[in-house]
């Protein structure tokens, strides 16, 4: 194993490291859209690099729960902890973006950034590749969460963190785009950070590409050109939602070509920080007006003031305007200095579920499956298994909008083909989740006629609950490594 | 008033939804300055608020956007705590976009008419020709 320098700070990118895209020389930067999530498609992303002229592709394989699912991972096995489908991913991208000096930021690190970055150059190196990988870490604040006289209340409903304290498993400050920029400065073909602000895998590139004032960025021009880098990243940030994917409306996304070959999107940004979206040629999707605006406002709470670690962006102002097919025209954000607090997200271990579901047909189907709940329900109650919970909704009848819709009579009901019921258990106790489903077998034989299948023997899980809250900026202390020749 | 309508906001609007924490946006989007102008005047945070509350009755934040003729809109304790223990199948809430398309607002045949002859504000080159009301 080489050894992994420890680099701090701003450090002037090394004159034998000077690139074709180097700082402070575009007139404009292309960026393209990764991944949306972990497990989403990586292969729209061939389309980007092969026919989308782009320097850089940033990928965002963290959602708010997927630090859950890591931290399982890393409970199972200390090496891993990271989003392991960078691996795959890169052993198919890299190969294409080497050769047209393609570089790549991911979030893929997860809780385990190292572990994610040695799991790639291994691979890579197995194909006799060798790129920089700069790892970016710091954003693990779990122990900070546990100091007992620092406050942590939840940023929602304002709580006290002493009522899950004991229960956190993890605790991650979003980090903004001055690590990645600083990596991008020291040469790294490859980033893979830990938790980072979603859109600031498109603004550090922006940054170090365009060559713009970040930390520095006081004046109300490079306030507003950060904000314009902040939506455009929040923009790239889904994938595929940012060209025409889940275009939620009545009769019009199936005026969406070709989904099945969706162009992820590309931005084209300009110093200035005036951008435009569009995405490969010869993709399925669609980048319009409308299109667009739905993702600019996706998981946006008060849109005068998005946050991020970089700027606060307010969306008051912003223009989108089609020039022509799949290019729209961002202009108009606006950005005022970041808070001098960051946003953590910590999970808790909170309890247990297992879930069932189970149809029966016709006839008198709503009745068996109403008979069928209260067979559970005695059972729960006469073998004194403790439960918080007994949710139950039925799956094609109510389970998309609840109680908005009134169900239809019993008597329509058992006329039906089939109904089915899914029965989820919310419980304290791990055995109870783990016994709930054998209280359903000997129902295929003693219960209520006619069902037509069974799902969820064993089907149980723990439940996370999620503490948003704040920390002072100077707590956490973002780290740049660099991992260099043979693994 | 006898001869307004009721009309669901899939109508003339589209709308994504999405999590953070135990909360659920929306964006509400009219298809052009005429839908705009209906659905700015209808939909209220107390509409939605009550739209919702049969279901789910927390408190609703909304802010207009006209320059991309946009509601944001903000639905709180609408997931039982938050995805990670939220016990629905869609425990994201992504169909939530959806059930706020079915919110009924009351237009004259006029504005209705209005809002589905303008043509809309983005570019849809493989869009069939919408006619009637």
């Amino acid at each position: 194993m080489s050894t992994a320098g420890l680099l701090l700070g701003v450090v002037p990118h090394p004159k034998s490291r000077m690139r074709q895209h180097d700082a402070g020389m575009n007139s404009s930067i292309r960026i393209g859209s990764g991944l949306g999530f972990y497990g989403d498609n990586w292969e729209p992303v061939v389309a980007s690099i092969e026919h989308g002229n782009v320097q850089f592709i940033a990928s965002d394989h963290l959602a708010e729960l997927t630090l859950a699912i890591l931290q399982k991972d890393r409970q199972r096995d200390p090496a891993l902890g990271y989003a392991r489908d960078v691996v795959p991913m890169l052993l198919r991208l890299w190969p294409l973006m080497q050769p047209r000096g393609v570089r790549f930021v991911c979030n893929a690190g997860g809780l385990n950034p190292m572990g994610a970055a040695q799991a790639v150059r291994t691979a890579l190196a197995a194909k006799g590749w060798h790129p920089r990988i700069a790892v970016i870490s710091g954003d693990d604040v779990l122990g900070q969460l546990h100091h007992p006289d620092v406050r942590f209340d939840h940023l929602m409903n304002g709580s006290d963190i002493t009522t899950v304290r004991e229960r956190l498993v993890f605790g991650n400050a979003y980090l903004g785009a001055q690590p990645i920029a600083d990596a991008l400065a020291q040469g790294a073909d490859i980033v893979i950070t830990g938790r980072v602000a979603d859109a600031a895998l498109f603004l550090g590139p922006l940054v170090y590409g365009l060559d713009w004032k970040l930390h520095d960025a006081t004046r109300e021009e490079d306030l507003n050109r950060l904000a314009q880098g902040l939506a455009v990243g929040h923009l790239l940030e889904c994938s595929g939602q940012g060209s025409g994917g889940n275009f939620g409306s009545q009769g019009a996304w199936q005026c969406i070509p070709d989904l099945a070959h969706i162009g992820y999107p590309i931005a084209e940004v300009y110093a200035d920080g005036t951008a435009v979206i569009t995405k490969p040629p010869g993709t399925g999707g669609r980048v319009n007006f409308d299109t667009v605006r739905q993702q600019l406002l996706y998981e946006v709470h008060n849109p005068h003031a998005y946050f991020s670690p970089d700027v606060v962006l307010d969306m008051g102002q912003i223009t989108l305007t089609d020039e022509g097919l799949d290019r729209v025209r961002l202009t108009g954000a606006r950005g005022t200095r970041p808070p001098e607090q960051l946003k953590v997200v910590a999970g808790f271990e909170d309890g247990f579920k297992a879930d069932i579901t189970w149809g029966f047909s016709w006839p008198d189907a709503w009745d068996k499956v109403k008979a069928a709940e209260a067979i559970v329900r005695q059972q729960l109650h006469e073998r004194k298994m403790p439960f918080d919970e007994l949710f139950v909704e039925y799956p094609g009848l109510n389970s998309a909008h609840g109680a908005l819709v009134s169900l239809p009579s019993a008597a329509e009901l058992n006329e039906r083909t089939e109904i089915w019921v899914r029965m989820v258990l919310r419980t304290r106790v791990k055995a109870v989740a783990d016994g709930f489903g054998r209280l359903f077998p000997w129902m295929a034989l003693s219960g209520p006629a006619y069902t037509c299948g069974f799902q969820g023997m064993n089907n149980s899980s723990q439940l996370l609950g999620i503490w948003p809250t704040l920390i002072p900026r100077e707590q956490v202390q973002a780290r740049v490594e660099m991992l260099e020749g043979q693994p | 008033m006898t001869d307004t309508l009721r009309i669901p906001l899939a109508r003339i609007a589209h709308a994504r939804s999405g999590d953070k924490a135990d909360w659920v946006d929306f964006g509400l989007f009219a298809w052009n300055e005429a839908g705009y102008q209906l659905i700015a005047r209808e939909v209220t945070a107390a509409r939605v608020q009550a739209h919702f509350a049969p279901w789910l009755p927390g408190q609703v934040d909304a802010w207009p956007l006209p320059n991309i003729l946009a509601i944001k809109l903000v639905l709180h304790g609408a997931l039982q705590g938050g995805g990670a223990r939220n016990l629905r199948l869609d425990n994201l809430g992504k169909a939530m976009g959806a059930a706020l398309l079915r919110l009924e607002i009351e237009v004259t045949p006029e504005e209705l008419a209005q809002a589905l002859q303008s043509p809309k504000q983005g570019w849809w080159p493989d869009a069939p020709q919408v006619t009637g009301v």
